[in-house]
């Protein structure tokens, strides 16, 4: 399923270098991150050492080599939201879903990162599930929405 | 236009869209087409800039009516519909719960004009973001949208349009100030064929997010200003570096381009002139170094994205693909339409001797009004912080204003009189940088504060060069010690030689910037560093068993 995925991506692209990144892109929002017989196979396509797409690919943090948990949880670590309390967000989000930044836990369900700023600073301190941004969080509001039923999955678009 | 006599702006910012008014928006529109009302026209605009308020209402009268002039409403929830709608309506009357209300004296104030945030200040770049649907190129159009395209094209040589850049004294709004025209006119003269245009749009200072706004709120404006800038140096392609964190922004730029192509205003043949430009959107991939224009072009090329290793040639001389490249801020293109249609000499008005005209700014942390606002070069940062911003919530003291990110510095509050340009910053320790404003006040440490940028440059650091890769690493270490009390004495002096070390030697921006936070703490906050030090004390309550610290 994931090589039928590739080649109907791959079949828009032309097989230059500086198409790298835009597949890389396209390949983790359909699958969530990167195979790496997906890495593989897209080294072939472009015609570069397989060792320069994987330079690439761990080099950039939106890219994931490991699947992801069906609520990916980012809590905002912005200047803004740092002064207006993100690490005790940080630490709720935690101790509420049992994760460590960079962990995903075992049943899927969720995945915890930190992203430098969401740019919503004028409502820090901010989370965000999936594509939804929840602003003027407190320790209690986060809990709130991250046990909340809705996956945030809707695109902001 | 609309024709009809209401309009109810619906601001579609990202602040406005996380609070729900993306479904405000549909609930009116749904409820005026089900209805009788097609005297009220409900439309999506970009970002009002009062993003605290939000999600945001404006309605503005088509015909006379001002009594009625510019409602603005706040904090707007899908139930308060149905409610103003029936405001609208003949006999209706402003809903006193949504306005805005004087924080000082608790009254609300029913007109955009007349809320401080909004008539203290001048807007040029953002006149249009709030007002104009940025997903309807017609809007544009109708507010003298490519008019300066035109101009340009049809009346001006390239030289032409490089000379009135140059004189309306503008500089890059990206943060180091480089005046623009100059650098338009090198890119002009690089010899090669098949130049680029690019619009540096990877906003990644943390606390920053005008760019954003104005990109979701205005794109045509930054299109228009990219094409401008094909015409005058010769590019022939030209990308907009979008982080990927931006999503809405993307679209609304992807839509505002194939807008464009329809239009003759992109492509083969521009408005059936002999120039032809496109634009493609490049999305970042999370990487803060990619700001730095080498490794831009290094990730467009599909590599990682790591600066070039000085001296090397001007990205104008040899940028994407080894070609003459022109790399611009978001706010910079912005500003050339507004150069071309009203002359150098308007935009020179507005500014300091060598900083003209205006600086968007997102003005956040511990400030009663928090968004994004827009002042001549030069105003005071009382002005910014107390007049537009209304001072510091719940009685507390200004102790700090940060600017330029993790690249910039912190200026104490006996500096709030200086005012704001390129040059008057970096004569403080500061930058101007991309336009990110944190206030802080009496509860904010400023150790906690030198220390979170170093976290955050330590881990973006691209591994190039050692002085940053490693010197960040060990500043961090130390002003983490500090923070939990371990600090030894020795340690100031310890961070003042690792600064020096690291603004000497390392290769790119973001190493040469990365001790800035530190050094400026260090300048106008030692007292606090050594309370850390030597007393184990945290004078604002948040390290050594303040406030947990992550």
């Amino acid at each position: 399923m994931e090589e039928e995925l590739l080649e109907e991506i791959l079949g828009s692209y032309r097989g230059d270098r500086g198409e790298l990144v835009p597949i890389l892109q396209e390949v983790q929002d359909n699958l969530g991150y990167l195979p790496e017989k997906i890495m593989l196979d897209i080294a072939k396509f472009i015609g570069v050492p397989e060792s320069h797409v994987y330079s690439v690919a761990s080099f950039y943090a939106q890219f994931r080599l490991l699947p992801l948990g069906r609520k990916r949880v980012a809590v905002c670590r912005g200047t803004a939201c740092h002064i207006r309390g993100a690490p005790q967000i940080l630490n709720t989000v935690e101790k509420t879903i049992g994760l460590k930044e960079g962990e995903t836990s075992d049943d899927m369900e969720y995945t915890l990162e930190t992203v430098a700023c969401i740019g919503c600073c004028a409502l820090a301190p901010c989370i965000r599930i999936n594509k939804d941004v929840s602003g003027e969080m407190t320790p209690e509001r986060a809990k709130e929405v991250l046990l909340s039923k809705d996956d945030g999955g809707q695109d902001v678009g | 236009m609309s024709d009809k006599q209401y309009t109810v702006h619906v601001c579609q910012g990202t602040g406005c869209v996380s609070g729900g008014s993306e479904k405000v928006f549909y609930s009116l529109k749904n409820e005026i087409e089900d209805s009788a009302f097609d005297h009220i026209h409900v439309k999506r605009t970009g970002c009002h800039g009062f993003c605290q308020q939000g999600p945001l209402i404006v309605i503005e009268p088509v015909g006379i009516d001002s009594q009625r002039e510019g409602i603005f409403y706040t904090k707007v929830k899908t139930d308060d519909v149905s409610d103003i709608i029936q405001s609208i309506l003949p006999k209706g009357k402003p809903l006193v719960r949504l306005l805005y209300k004087d924080p000082a004296t608790d009254k609300p104030i029913p007109h955009y004009r007349d809320i401080p945030f909004y008539n203290k200040q001048e807007r040029t770049i953002l006149k249009h973001c709030g007002n104009i649907d940025p997903e309807d190129i017609n809007e544009y159009l109708a507010v003298g949208g490519y008019k300066a395209l035109r101009k340009a094209i049809f009346e001006m040589t390239p030289e032409g349009v490089i000379s009135a850049v140059k004189s309306s004294g503008l500089r890059g709004l990206g943060g180091a100030g480089f005046p623009t025209g100059r650098k338009w006119e090198a890119c002009r003269k690089a010899q090669g064929d098949g130049k680029y245009v690019i619009c540096n749009a990877d906003e990644g200072d943390p606390g920053a997010f005008q760019d954003r706004s104005v990109m979701e709120g205005n794109p045509h404006s930054v299109i228009e200003g990219m094409i401008i800038a094909a015409y005058a140096i010769g590019a022939g392609k030209g990308f907009i570096y979008v982080r990927a964190e931006y999503p809405l922004a993307v679209s609304r730029l992807k839509i505002a381009i194939e807008q464009a192509r329809q239009e003759g205003l992109l492509g083969d043949n521009i408005l059936d002139s002999d120039f032809s430009f496109d634009i493609e959107i490049f999305q970042g991939a999370g990487a803060f170094v990619c700001g730095e224009s080498t490794a831009l072009v290094r990730s467009i090329e599909g590599k990682r994205g790591m600066p070039k290793a000085m001296p090397r040639p001007r990205t104008t001389e040899e940028g994407l693909w080894n070609k003459p490249t022109l790399l611009n801020n978001v706010k910079t293109f912005a500003n050339i339409p507004l150069i071309i249609s009203n002359g150098s000499e308007w935009f020179s008005k507005r500014g300091t001797e060598k900083s003209k005209g205006t600086a968007v700014f997102s003005l956040t942390g511990k400030v009663v009004n928090c968004g994004l606002i827009e002042v001549p070069m030069g105003a005071t940062l009382r002005k910014i912080i107390f007049d537009i911003g209304g001072g510091i919530p719940g009685g507390k003291a200004l102790k700090a204003v940060q600017t330029g990110g993790p690249s910039g510095g912190c200026l104490p509050a006996n500096m709030i009189d200086m005012p704001v340009d390129f040059d008057s910053l970096t004569k403080a320790g500061s930058i101007m940088g991309s336009g990110g404003m944190v206030v802080m006040d009496e509860d904010t440490c400023m150790v906690d504060v030198a220390r979170y940028f170093l976290d955050f440059t330590q881990r973006e650091s691209c591994g190039q060069c050692i002085p940053c890769r490693l010197g960040t690493v060990q500043m961090f270490k130390i002003l983490d010690d500090i923070t939990k009390g371990n600090g030894r004495p020795g340690d100031i002096d310890l961070l003042l030689e690792l600064s020096e070390a690291i603004k000497r030697s390392s290769i790119c921006g973001l190493g040469k910037t990365a001790p800035n936070p530190v050094l400026t703490t260090l300048r106008y906050f030692r007292d606090e560093y050594e309370a850390h030090i030597h007393e184990k004390r945290c004078p604002a309550g948040v390290c050594i068993g303040g406030k947990e610290i992550s």
